[in-house]
């Protein structure tokens, strides 16, 4: 009886401890070392100024479709969403996320610029507040590809120079890309060709010459572990990845800076907020996405900062106390050959392709 | 047991073919490690086969024959891979010259019935070493898991340092991060909490309603039984669909019309949903107890003047108390483990180890989540034997021998 006791008034105890806890707020993230760096960087000064608690769902990798699910279900449970910009412009279309105002609901730089001057072209959609700038690269194993590293994209197609598994993203963007760009089509003319049905065959026969020698991931973690093992002499990733598995895990590992696929990631914030709940999610992207704090984001990952005014104060590594400028997808070394990602085509012909690329996959 | 039978000592026709496969085998895992499987199979076999020849017909003093393999195997396995190695190496050396010994002899008829014929033996011995490979075929994830759990890196591998056993390969700093880390220790607290909860609704429901279906007069019985186990036996994910939206619904009711807090709502909603997939559980086992359950004995207790309330708890709750206690261990197994529900009923509040587990795995490939899988493992061993021991105890006070 004293167990049954101790049981009861414990659970009553916890169930009251929730009743009174402070405001709580749900922000949904990427997880891993990115939510890590939202949280030193956004979420634990916010906590101390303002008391609320912040509480992380590592759900962005689902956000549209769990979104769209609390939504008919009438409970939204997020209050801050961060997704890519693709993402955030099917939610907007959707109607699922809010409509922004930049200049009334972001702060302005230091110098008095307002913001929709400050994150510039980065303002995709009427939705979409940008966070940060990242690109999708490749890592290789510097013990395992000889006296010559590969220095283009197209070392990634040579299995002759480089023998050895490959890790490929599972999915047709920026595969078709870089296959096309291997096979001869130029840089301004890729789009164009792969808006046609002989340009995607003619990119998924460029990708076939390597398909037995590719490992495809779906994680962002995969490419990263995969590389440590040796079990891949070269992958694709996102930067930040492998900047974590060079400088603060000493892998054998380097970037190859070349075609590398810009993105964007940032805020939404879900339609249809009580107005209480609303304030507080606006409120704290206020704060989040100031000058500093954007800058601050970047000493504990090596990703760019979306405002032009943060690039300057993006300072060193947190723990590694190494200059993280060099690190950044927006470097002028890092970012000589880029490959501008195009947000319009692949809103129109993502189905397509992807069912196509699909297809060739399980052949 | 004493020796049976008189042995005798075998011709090398037998023994030579028979320690050359045992070679091969380890053959080929050495020869798979450094480069050629093939090679490996045949280099083992002619080499243990060769050692077997050399031992029973040359040297024929089995104590040096022993040492010798040990010691001469250990050196071997040093120069191919260092010390991990030298001590397989060791293992190996004693284990086979023990083989060639026992086969020779004609040991491994000693303890078997005379009578025997040769393939009798032979399935004997075959049948042991497959319930041995089967052991270790289901133990093998479950062991691979924990030194790597100890890992110095944020990785899922076994590194050259690892291997070499240095110190600097191995660290504490996963188990650190799970006990300094908020994400994990709100995971563990929430797990600790939603699971007991959930067990004692399953318990109480699953074993009312399987007293309740066992009495003959209950009209549709095999009905209802069979609407009740249904969790169990839908696939999770659509259990999971349907009660997200209702769920949904008695949330927003909850929180709109009675008022209650929204963390209290959410752990409401997962806790219900884990009761009903614990219930079946319940239902099955204490059905099965009941069959064994004398009913006179509830006659018995209600014609001295119990009211039936009293009947149930002073009779048939103590007889059928196994089943309910196995019953309510896997409504709790059920709640812990689970992943594909919480997901869905839960939000980020009343996230779970599991569901910490999972977005871990897929955003970030990190050692903590084994050795949190160690940790779970040790407690699942730890209540295991705790069960087992107080099963011995009862009854033991009940005057029977364990079994």
């Amino acid at each position: 009886m004293t167990l049954t006791k101790t049981l009861l008034t414990t659970t009553a105890l916890t169930v009251a401890a929730g009743a009174v806890a402070a405001e709580e707020m749900t922000i949904v993230s990427w997880g891993g070392a990115y939510t890590k760096s939202q949280k030193n960087a956004y979420h634990d000064p916010y906590s101390e100024k303002t008391g609320i608690t912040i509480i992380n769902d590592d759900s962005s990798a689902e956000a549209v479709a769990k979104l769209r699910a609390m939504d008919e279900a009438g409970n939204v449970t997020w209050d801050v969403v961060d997704v890519v910009a693709a993402d955030a412009l099917r939610l907007c279309d959707e109607g699922l996320a809010m409509e922004i105002d930049p200049d009334t609901m972001l702060a302005p730089a230091p110098d008095g610029t307002p913001a929709s001057e400050d994150f510039g072209d980065l303002l995709v959609g009427d939705c979409f507040i940008p966070q940060i700038v990242y690109s999708t690269t490749f890592g290789y194993r510097t013990d395992l590809v000889g006296d010559t590293p590969p220095s283009k994209i197209c070392d990634v197609f040579d299995t002759e120079t480089y023998p050895g598994k490959r890790s490929l993203e599972k999915r047709s963007i920026n595969n078709m890309e870089w296959a096309l760009l291997c096979d001869g089509v130029a840089k301004e003319d890729v789009y164009d060709v792969l808006a046609t049905e002989e340009g995607q065959d003619q990119a998924l026969a460029k990708l076939g010459t390597i398909k037995d020698d590719v490992v495809w991931w779906s994680a962002g973690a995969d490419t990263p572990q995969l590389l440590a093992d040796g079990e891949v002499v070269m992958g694709s990733t996102y930067n930040g990845r492998l900047f974590s598995v060079i400088e603060e895990q000493n892998q054998p590992v380097a970037m190859l800076w070349d075609a590398q696929v810009f993105d964007l990631d940032g805020w939404i914030i879900p339609a249809g907020l009580s107005d209480e709940r609303k304030e507080r999610a606006l409120d704290y992207i206020m704060f989040a996405t100031d000058t500093q704090r954007l800058a601050d984001q970047a000493k504990w990952i090596s990703y760019g900062p979306a405002r032009k005014s943060s690039a300057p104060l993006v300072g060193k590594h947190a723990d590694l106390g190494i200059d993280m400028a060099p690190h950044m997808p927006t470097d002028p070394n890092n970012a000589a050959n880029t490959f501008l990602y195009n947000y319009e085509f692949w809103a129109d012909y993502r189905d397509d392709i992807e069912a196509k690329f699909q297809a060739w996959l399980a052949q | 047991m004493a020796a049976l039978t008189p042995i005798s000592r075998k011709p090398l026709s037998l023994v030579l073919p028979t320690v050359a496969a045992a070679g091969a085998i380890l053959g080929l895992f050495v020869g798979t490690a450094n480069g050629s499987g093939l090679m490996g199979i045949i280099i083992g076999a002619a080499a243990i086969a060769g050692l077997a020849f050399v031992y029973t017909q040359v040297l024929k003093n089995e104590k040096l024959a022993k040492w010798i393999s040990i010691v001469g195997m250990a050196a071997l396995g040093f120069v191919l891979g260092g010390i991990p190695a030298a001590i397989i190496g060791a293992l190996a050396g004693w284990f086979y010259s023990w083989f060639i010994y026992w086969l020779y002899e004609g040991r491994y008829r000693q303890r078997l019935l005379p009578y025997l014929t040769p393939g009798q033996v032979l399935w004997h011995y075959g049948f042991r070493v497959i319930c041995g490979a089967i052991f270790i075929f289901l133990i093998t994830p479950i062991l691979v898991v924990m030194p790597l759990s100890f890992n110095s890196q944020d990785f899922f591998t076994f590194t050259p340092e690892m291997l070499r056993f240095e110190a600097e390969g191995y660290s504490l700093k996963h188990y650190q991060d799970f006990f300094t880390n908020n994400e994990w220790q709100r995971s563990f607290k929430n797990s600790l909490l939603i699971a007991p909860i959930a067990t004692i609704i399953s318990v109480s429901l699953g074993t009312l309603a399987a007293i309740g279906l066992s009495q003959s007069h209950v009209p549709g019985r095999r009905a209802i039984m069979a609407i009740l186990i249904s969790p169990m036996i839908v696939p999770l994910i659509i259990s999971a669909t349907g009660m997200f939206f209702f769920y949904a619904q008695i949330g927003n009711w909850m929180e709109g019309t009675l008022g209650f807090n929204k963390n209290f709502v959410g752990y409401v909603k997962v806790i219900l949903a884990h009761a009903v997939l614990g219930i079946p559980f319940v239902i099955i086992t204490v059905t099965a107890t009941l069959v064994g359950f004398d009913r006179s004995l509830t006659r018995a207790a209600s014609n001295m003047g119990a009211d039936p309330v009293t009947t149930f708890f002073r009779v048939q709750m103590p007889l059928i108390l196994p089943g309910v206690i196995s019953g309510g261990l896997f409504a709790f197994i059920t709640s812990f483990d689970e992943v594909v529900v919480v997901l869905f009923v839960g939000s980020a509040s009343q996230k779970t180890l599991p569901w910490q587990m999972f977005t871990g795995l897929r955003e970030q490939i990190s050692p903590t989540i084994l050795a949190v899988a160690t940790i779970l493992v040790g407690i699942s061993i730890a209540l295991l034997i705790t069960l087992e021991f107080l099963r011995r105890r009862s009854e033991r006070l009940r005057g029977m021998t364990p079994q």
